[in-house]
């Protein structure tokens, strides 16, 4: 605490804008577990896997050859002309490396520059409740005003168009999703989303897309929402490399949109962050070019955990959604009479499970907890193990 | 099925059928016929634990020799390469392209052991030209497994 010379507590004065975020509901959470020993977490939001070593190897090969300075605010040209071929490959995208496609730190980034490019104060952007805990507070961030949908259990947790129309105003600039979805694991169906996009077309609005999930599907297929018919010229393309290729730390996403949304976001970028880190985008690059039969055999694993994981938590009397996408399950605790912030506490304390509330995603998390199986198969057995012992303790139907 | 089954078991041999059937999303009894038709068809060949003996002071010599044949007649190289592999010195045997024919991987109690293993029996066999023998030195990896153990990778035990 800072004192002046007379011993009284100095006071700050907070930005109004930054008062108007609360701190993610995981912080208070975060702060329990540190003192517990023998903790099994389901409560993180990153792969368990190191980075492949191919990727490593190449970073750490630039910095001995003593590439270490900025690249340029736009990320590498080497990177952005890998990444164009990659979008062209993987969707039949075509993107200028030169004007339309930029280098964030992670999509985090990304979306930030995104919202504040094309949000005036008192903007609108539709999002799905649950979502991500970033979304609301990158527009709120912007000068924007966030508009839940809800979305539910029954439908998938997808985003309905109508309920998306419902909410459109005159001050609606954008739709925001993100699918394959954290906290839920939803994905949503080409059909889905083809709505969604007619709607956009008909209002005007822009569709922000953030894919960091993109390439974690399972059994089914993700669907680009700028590969629908006349949609690219309407998408802010967000993706990256942290969960695909497990690169967490390296920090870069990307954004892929028109030219003079990124040109706009590149105003920002370039003053706020310079560039994204050299030895990650050489990394990324690396993962570019050779990274596929790494991210494939990971994909397959993940498929493995989210098996055992769903199963398990229906075994033990918990309904569990069938997730396809990320690497999420979000089971409902209803049957414990408890509120997900309880339910999450309660069985931190009594059986030392971590998972987190699916309240602090959103209202329409209330009811569910977010369990990660990205995590060995040995400790979501045992998480599940300890979870039933809980579960059938507190059970009130 | 069987090759998810197959790449389950090969990182871990103890995987029982009732974790692997929650894995594939199948039933334990399935994955107990597909084990036991792979196991009749030799696609899996065997169960067998990977031993660091360093940590209990059994000393064990390998050996990786090189072997130079003489290809006969209609066989190839088969029928000396059976001669090889019938030695129970000898853990693994291929058949390589190169300057050479035969990899084989020799362990024995001591280097004596191989050294007698290499002249009086594998240099004798009608059809070995010639053999270059490297003693191994030390153990980094073994069959994918890191001998010293993986460092653990620490996360933050909560994360967005």
């Amino acid at each position: 605490m800072s004192t002046n010379p007379i011993g009284q507590r100095k006071r700050y004065q907070i930005s109004k804008r930054a008062n108007q975020i609360s701190p993610s509901g995981i912080r208070k959470f975060f702060d329990l577990l540190v003192d517990i020993e023998g903790v099994i977490s389901l409560g993180v939001g990153e792969p368990d896997y190191a980075t492949p070593w191919h990727i490593c190897e190449a970073a750490i090969e630039s910095v001995e050859k003593g590439q270490t300075m900025y690249t340029s605010n736009l990320g590498m040209l080497e990177l952005r002309q890998e990444l164009s071929r990659y979008l062209k490959h993987e969707y039949n995208l075509q993107y200028d490396p030169a004007s339309e496609l930029l280098i964030t730190v992670g999509v985090s980034e990304a979306m930030d520059l995104a919202m504040r490019a094309i949000l005036n104060p008192g903007d609108e952007v539709i999002m799905a409740d649950p979502c991500y805990v970033a979304y609301s507070p990158c527009v709120v961030l912007a000068g924007g005003i966030p508009v839940m949908v809800p979305t539910n259990e029954e439908d998938s947790f997808e985003l309905s168009a109508a309920d998306v129309e419902a909410r459109v105003g005159s001050r609606t600039k954008a739709i925001l999703i993100g699918y394959p979805a954290n906290p839920t694991g939803a994905v949503m169906s080409r059909d889905k989303l083809e709505e969604i996009a007619e709607v956009a077309q008909r209002k005007g609005l822009l569709i922000t897309s953030d894919e960091i999930y993109a390439k974690l599907v399972y059994g089914v297929e993700h669907t680009c929402v700028a590969t629908l018919p006349s949609m690219k010229d309407s998408t802010i393309l967000l993706g990256g490399f942290s969960k695909a290729y497990a690169m967490t730390g390296w920090r870069i996403g990307y954004a892929a949109a028109p030219r003079e949304i990124i040109a706009a976001m590149t105003k920002i970028h370039q003053y706020t962050m310079m560039c994204a880190p050299t030895m990650g985008q050489i990394a990324a690059l690396e993962a570019l070019k050779s990274g596929e039969d790494s991210a494939a055999e990971m994909v397959e694993d993940y498929n493995r955990r989210r098996l055992v994981m769903v199963k398990g938590l229906r075994e033990i009397g918990l309904p569990c959604f069938e997730p396809k996408g990320a690497f999420y399950a979000f089971p409902s605790i209803r049957c414990t009479g408890m509120n997900s912030e309880e339910f999450a506490e309660t069985l931190l304390t009594e059986e030392k499970v971590a998972v987190v509330p699916g309240s602090a995603f959103g209202e329409r998390g209330e009811g569910y907890v977010r369990c990660c199986y990205a995590t060995s198969l040995s400790d979501i057995e045992e998480a599940l193990t300890r979870m039933k012992r809980f579960v059938s303790r507190h059970r009130i139907d | 099925m069987i090759k998810d089954i197959l790449k389950i078991l090969e990182s871990d041999a103890r995987t029982t059928p009732k974790q692997i059937a929650a894995m594939t999303g199948t039933t334990a009894a399935e994955v107990n016929k597909l084990i036991k038709e792979a196991e009749k068809e030799r696609t899996i060949l065997k169960y067998k634990t990977i031993v660091n003996w360093d940590n209990v002071e059994d000393e064990q010599v390998w050996a990786l020799i090189e072997v130079k044949l003489t290809p006969e007649k209609d066989v190839g190289f088969d029928s000396v390469a059976e001669r090889v592999y019938r030695f129970p010195q000898t853990r693994s045997v291929y058949l390589v392209s190169g300057t050479y024919d035969l990899f084989v991987l020799a362990v024995g109690k001591s280097s004596h052991e191989i050294a007698d293993f290499v002249s009086q029996k594998l240099s004798h066999i009608e059809g070995v030209q010639g053999t270059m023998t490297q003693f191994v030195l030390k153990r980094y990896k073994e069959d994918g497994e890191i001998v010293k153990g993986k460092e653990e990778v620490k996360r933050q035990p909560v994360i967005l």
